[in-house]
């Protein structure tokens, strides 16, 4: 079987899925024999781990074409070169920040971050998948390890029931999927989406569309689309927010590649349809994530749903149903996941031992108890409510641009209204942390060098890529063609 | 002749328990109906000469998935009154979705066939040199063999989150340690007191 012959050098692009596996059994064994001993080892290791992986693949992923292994299962583009390489980023970034939240409850251990790594590996087989195999061996790598993420600190009641909320939830979603899956398997009887998408491309059975529909609500789940929502409010509430700020950014990148290699690349053969079921789907997204974010008076609530707000920019992206509609998702998806990274990353930095900033009032006057901390936060916030000269704006213009090449003149004013009510709960916040009054002595927020340094650049990433946005947005428009 | 009396056999008795599953009024009969099934289907499969599958029902499912099922079953205290109250309430939609699955099922047969399954052709033995336990392990580490290599990690994420979620240190446990219990000496425990003998009285 000459076929399925395999040597060392033709494996070469699966390097990042090959070197975290062998990665997460390092991290196991060194927290048995070493981190036990050594609070705060592992995790030095983990981000090691991340670095070298990050260059590892720089090495040996850098494809200039499309490279299909593993029988068909795997794929190697541009496109996942460069979700990989931000996936390493933003797990790195994530566990740097909460690496102080997790010691002071007691939760700093080395499962965290195995978990957090086996996280990482499940998005990565997303990003790499050519096959409904390893679509849905993917999400529920993922899905498995984020929902022991949430409910990691043992102590606290509301996590528990947070994770139990997912478990449940994820679990029916991910039936949905395998309806869909199964579906769409047996009408065209092959596992590959490259297999699918030529199936799908000639005159086929009318039954697709049912697996169809099973398969975007799976999608508009994980993602957090509304209807399929109410699982997201509940577990960014309720988890650590350490986790809330991991499930909040990293995993974004995994479930943007599902929706592409599932919906855009392997049916792309009834685009028409799934359009058409994105778009109510989109829209009602926009409107209830931002209408019910303006209610909430806790922090981690209102980015939550702000979260599905941008989701509903995100899946007008695909509702546009052009390459530059799915260059303008990966454009908002990166953009969304490095502001998510820092305002998570605030929250984070503003909470102390037993003291959790979750409310809005906390972080009133917070100009006057740190500078810096409210600077990098209100930076944040105008990016997010897409305020040029900050790259949020750029965000969303290139999914207005999109919407407006496909004549989708309703979108487009339905994306524009509900962005201006978005920003009124983001300046908000500004407006708290300027404007008011500290309401009593509040904690000090952290003060260590390396977090808030990281945390600065991070910010300063959203001004720089905002005033200078060619480079991101060329990347973009390159890798998805 | 004697393969197709023996899967009428099977078959029937493999229908009957798994009517018995859900008629069964006590769950822990349920499970047990359930590992019948099980015992039958595996007798099927190796009718199919796929023994690997066979065996392996029997050992995991039967013999580790089953067992755990009855283990739940009997230590949680279900008060049955209480479930089934309200139950009959949703049995026409239950209904109404049966029959909905069942006409669609007939129609698509009925307007299709088979799909091109003979079912009329029976078993055909394979060679006699042919292993079902080869074949399957030059599919799964061939083809399959990056999913597959998935599946173990998965497996691997699911041991630590749950050893991760559940295993607790609290002080005070009385708990054994081996390690210490081999190292004893006999010094530590045993004591050889001289005692003079006395004169006696």
């Amino acid at each position: 079987m000459p076929d399925t012959m395999m040597n060392l050098h033709s494996i070469a692009a699966a390097v990042p899925e090959i070197y975290l596996t062998a990665a997460i059994c390092i991290v196991l064994l060194f927290e048995a024999f070493v981190g036990a001993k050594r609070p705060g080892a592992t995790g030095t290791l983990t981000l090691l781990v991340l670095v070298v992986g990050a260059a590892l693949t720089v090495a040996y992923a850098d494809v200039a074409h499309r490279v299909v292994l593993f029988d068909g299962t795997y794929v190697a583009d541009p496109l996942a070169y460069v979700l990989k390489l931000a996936g390493f980023l933003a797990v790195a970034v994530a566990l740097l920040y909460s690496r102080a939240y997790l010691q002071n409850r007691d939760i700093l251990k080395g499962e965290y971050y195995v978990l957090s790594l086996s996280a990482l590996l499940g998005i990565f087989v997303l990003i790499s998948a050519n096959s409904l195999l390893t679509v849905y061996l993917g999400v529920e790598l993922l899905a498995l390890s984020v929902y022991a993420m949430v409910a990691f600190d043992r102590e606290s009641g509301v996590a528990a029931e947070a994770a139990m909320k997912y478990f449940v939830l994820g679990a029916i979603a991910s039936g949905m999927l395998l309806y869909g899956m199964s579906i769409v398997y047996g009408l065209t009887g092959t596992l590959n989406l490259d297999g699918i998408a030529v199936a799908l491309s000639a005159p086929h059975n009318l039954g697709v569309i049912l697996g169809l529909t099973f398969i975007v609500v799976a999608v508009a789940f994980k993602l957090g689309a509304v209807p399929f929502h109410m699982w997201l409010p509940d577990v960014y509430d309720g988890a650590p927010t350490s986790v809330t700020l991991f499930i909040g950014t990293a995993p974004k990148l995994g479930y943007f590649a599902l929706a592409l290699r599932l919906l855009a690349h392997g049916l792309a053969g009834v685009t028409v349809d799934w359009t058409a079921m994105l778009a109510p789907l989109a829209v009602l997204t926009l409107v209830v994530g931002n209408v019910v974010a303006i209610a909430q008076t806790n922090i981690k609530r209102m980015l939550a749903y702000s979260t599905i707000s941008h989701v509903g920019f995100i899946l007008l992206g695909f509702v546009a149903g052009t390459v530059n509609g799915y260059g303008a998702a990966l454009y908002y998806t990166l953009v969304y996941v490095l502001m998510a990274l820092g305002f998570f990353g605030v929250v984070i930095l503003a909470s102390r031992k037993g003291f959790e900033a979750d409310k809005l009032e906390h972080y009133k006057g917070l100009y006057r108890r740190d500078p810096l901390l409210a600077l990098a936060m209100a930076m944040l916030m105008f990016s997010t409510a897409g305020v040029p000269p900050f790259v949020g704006f750029w965000a969303k213009l290139r999914i207005i641009q999109a919407l407006w090449e496909t004549q989708h003149l309703w979108l487009v004013v339905t994306a524009v209204v509900m962005s201006v009510v978005g920003a009124f709960y983001y300046l908000r916040v500004v407006k708290l942390m300027y404007f008011d009054e500290a309401p009593e002595s509040l904690p000090d927020t952290v003060r260590s060098f390396g977090v808030r340094f990281a945390l600065g650049v991070n910010a300063a990433a959203v001004l720089v890529l905002g005033i200078l946005p060619a480079p991101l947005l060329d990347l973009c428009a390159r890798v998805i063609h | 002749m004697l393969v197709e009396i023996l899967f009428y056999i099977f078959a029937t008795l493999l229908v009957a328990g798994a009517l018995g599953v859900i008629t069964a009024r006590n769950p822990v009969y349920s499970v047990l109906f359930l590992v019948f099934c099980f015992v039958n289907s595996a007798a099927i499969w190796l009718l199919v000469e796929a023994e690997f599958l066979a065996i392996v029902l029997v050992l995991v499912y039967v013999g580790a998935v089953m067992v755990l099922f009855l283990f739940v079953v009997m230590m949680l205290d279900i008060n049955l009154a209480e479930i089934r109250q309200g139950f009959t309430r949703f049995a026409w939609l239950g209904w109404i979705t049966a029959l909905a699955v069942i006409a669609e099922i007939t129609g698509v047969i009925w307007r299709n066939g088979l799909g091109g399954v003979d079912v009329g052709r029976g078993f055909v033995s394979e060679p006699a040199n042919y292993s079902n336990t080869l074949e399957l392990g030059r599919v799964l580490y061939t083809h399959y063999a990056y999913p597959f290599e998935l599946a173990a990690v998965l497996l691997v994420v699911a041991i630590v989150a749950a050893i991760a979620l559940t295993l607790r240190r609290r002080p005070g446990l009385k708990v054994q340690d081996i390690s210490r219990q081999v190292a004893v000496r006999a010094e530590d425990r045993l004591r050889v007191v001289k005692v003079s003998a006395e004169k006696r009285s």
